[in-house]
């Protein structure tokens, strides 16, 4: 759904690069080097705001003096390196200094902590990747702080709901009604048909959770706090993984039957088609998690973009219509939130139906 | 694809699966169950309160063709009791007019039986009366008749007259 | 003059366009031709568009 605007801006971020590097070689005007100078940053920003730190930044600004003040908290950093190693992020001072923890040295670098010596070099390979040790990191980042804060609200938010209907009431209070219908919606139009009505039930809790989860932490993308959970690989991915484990543990004679010795086809044909369905089983998760991952990602750059633009343009006309083009891609943004978290339950409800559900149709074959 | 796997970070995905796998556990036990359940029985309960309706309804709808029926029955009780009633009466009125003429028959026949009996008997009487009456009649006029001598003279030879012996 | 790999991934997504749009304007059609089944019809419009996006998405991420 948002695939053309991911190619749209493949390109003009490529000029930039370019831009930016003939302003840099043959030094250009002035202005046109402030110009680049801005799109640099704003490039910087976004690519920073795609990316896990080490601490909860709030905002940052450049002083007269050209340092850096930082507004925020630091989280703390959990590595396995010869041992268990916590410390404060505040250590790194935000990629410019050297954290010394029991005799090893780290370095951030690019968002990522790597080992380095006492004076914190990093080498690079031809690809500009870091070639230094990276150290088994179970920092508690700021994606990591959200992910767990999705958790306490959607704990006490549900929990405090089951308990207005233990109440003896019948009907929830408070958020329940707005929460119940969504919940029944679930199980009606999205359970019930997919799996069916025999089955469905010992799914339900992961359509749920999934369903609430990816929705709430897809809506905190969206404020000011610059969050950006889903648009980890490492988020979707075991998002993906628990649909995928599900459909394969809980999956029926008749689906491994239709995957390795497909019914009905003539035998050369079965012998085809093992390894394709083989390769769709994987291909369906797959999916799951570079849709949500690319979907967010996706708007997440073009909102920035477009709020960047009002910077570049510095002029009324401009920055009140990207301003006006923001909004309307926010409130979009907000309609993707919930229909991304959608499609990734829907689906998978899909898949367990396909793992569950039997064919009345074998004794023909 | 390159930049996929160079952005995968582990420690993300530990904690992401750890926390999104507890939050299944945990929401499970203390809010899904709880809330399934409740929805379900709530659900149940519209349903069963439906189907009471329903059934009071068809109950209802029993009970006053039943009433209907009760009515027409009874309705068809009274016809014919009071049918039973008027054919009765007309019996019993039939009974008694026959009983009381066969009575008045009965007693008219006595009665004449009686009269025809006391005329007889009194006939008899009047007879035996007259019986007595003539012979006492006779005995008179006989004396009378026989006081004298030529008075018995007369009548003797009235009599020879009589006895003419032809 | 070698062509930019970012070209191909472009016709990619051009196709999948085109497919997504198809599906829902095939999907439009038979939902005003059964509007009963609209359930069903939209799930199948689902399954069947998220596939092809997920070709757009991979072609997009090779190259990336």
């Amino acid at each position: 759904m948002m695939i053309s605007p991911v190619v749209l801006l493949a390109n003009p971020t490529d000029e930039h690069d370019t831009h930016q590097e003939d302003a840099h070689h043959e030094e250009v005007a002035v202005e046109e080097s402030e110009d680049g100078g801005i799109k640099k940053e704003i490039k910087e920003y976004i690519a920073h705001h795609l990316m896990d730190s080490y601490d909860f930044g709030l905002y940052s600004y450049t002083n007269e003096d050209s340092t850096k003040t930082y507004v925020g908290f630091p989280l703390p950093v959990i590595l396995i390196d010869g041992g268990l190693k916590v410390f404060s992020s505040s250590k790194f001072h935000h990629g410019e200094a050297v954290a010394e923890v029991g005799g090893s040295y780290y370095k951030l670098d690019h968002g990522k902590i790597y080992k380095t010596d006492a004076a914190g070099t990093i080498t690079y390979d031809e690809h500009h990747h870091a070639t230094n040790e990276m150290p088994l990191d179970f920092s508690i980042t700021k994606n990591v702080v959200f992910i767990l804060l999705v958790f306490l609200i959607m704990f006490f938010m549900f929990r405090g709901m089951a308990k207005s209907y233990a109440k003896g009431n019948a009907l929830p209070k408070g958020i329940g009604r707005f929460l119940e219908p969504i919940i029944l919606y679930i199980r009606n139009d999205i359970a019930i048909p997919n799996i069916g009505k025999k089955k469905y039930k010992k799914y339900m809790s992961y359509l749920l959770t999934v369903f609430f989860f990816v929705w709430i932490i897809n809506l905190f993308g969206l404020t000011p706090l610059g969050v950006n959970v889903t648009n980890n690989i490492a988020v979707t991915f075991s998002l993906a993984i628990l649909t995928y484990l599900i459909t394969t543990f809980t999956a029926n004679k008749d689906y491994w039957k239709h995957i390795f010795w497909m019914p009905g086809v003539p035998v050369p044909m079965k012998i085809v088609l093992a390894p394709i369905e083989l390769l769709g089983t994987f291909i369906k998760p797959f999916s799951l998690m570079i849709r949500l991952y690319a979907n967010i990602t996706a708007g997440h750059v073009v909102l920035m973009s477009i709020i960047g633009m009002i910077f570049i343009f510095a002029n009324w006309l401009g920055g009140s219509l990207s301003f006006l083009l923001a909004f309307v891609l926010g409130i979009l943004e907000l309609l993707v939130a919930a229909l991304q978290a959608y499609i990734f339950t829907m689906l998978s409800a899909l898949y367990f139906g396909m793992a569950v559900e039997e064919h009345h149709h074998d004794e023909e074959h | 694809m390159e930049k996929l796997i160079g952005e995968f970070s582990f420690g993300l995905f530990f904690w992401q699966l750890f926390l999104f796998v507890g939050l299944i556990l945990l929401l499970r036990k203390f809010a899904w169950k709880p809330i399934l359940k409740a929805v379900e029985e709530r659900e149940s309960s519209i349903e069963d309160a439906l189907e009471a309706a329903e059934a009071a309804k068809r109950q209802m709808a029993e009970l006053k063709s039943n009433n209907e029926d009760l009515m027409n029955k009874a309705r068809d009780e009274r016809d014919a009791m009071l049918k039973e009633a008027r054919e009765m009466k007309d019996k019993i009125v039939a009974e008694a007019k026959t009983t009381a003429s066969a009575q008045a028959e009965k007693i008219i026949a006595e009665a004449r039986e009686s009269i025809q009996h006391e005329k007889m008997a009194a006939i008899t009487e009047l007879k035996n009366q007259v019986a007595v009456l003539s012979i006492e009649i006779a005995e008179k006029i006989l004396k009378e008749e026989l006081s004298s001598a030529d008075k018995q003279k007369t009548l003797i030879d009235n009599v020879v007259k009589e006895i003419n012996l032809n | 003059m070698e062509i930019p790999a970012i070209v191909g991934a472009g016709l990619v997504v051009i196709g999948a366009g085109i497919g997504i749009g198809r599906i829902g304007g095939s999907a439009m059609d038979a939902i005003a031709r059964q509007p009963e089944a609209t359930g069903k019809i939209q799930t199948a419009m689902l399954i069947a568009a998220a596939l092809i996006e997920g070709i757009g998405f991979a072609a997009l991420f090779a190259v990336s």
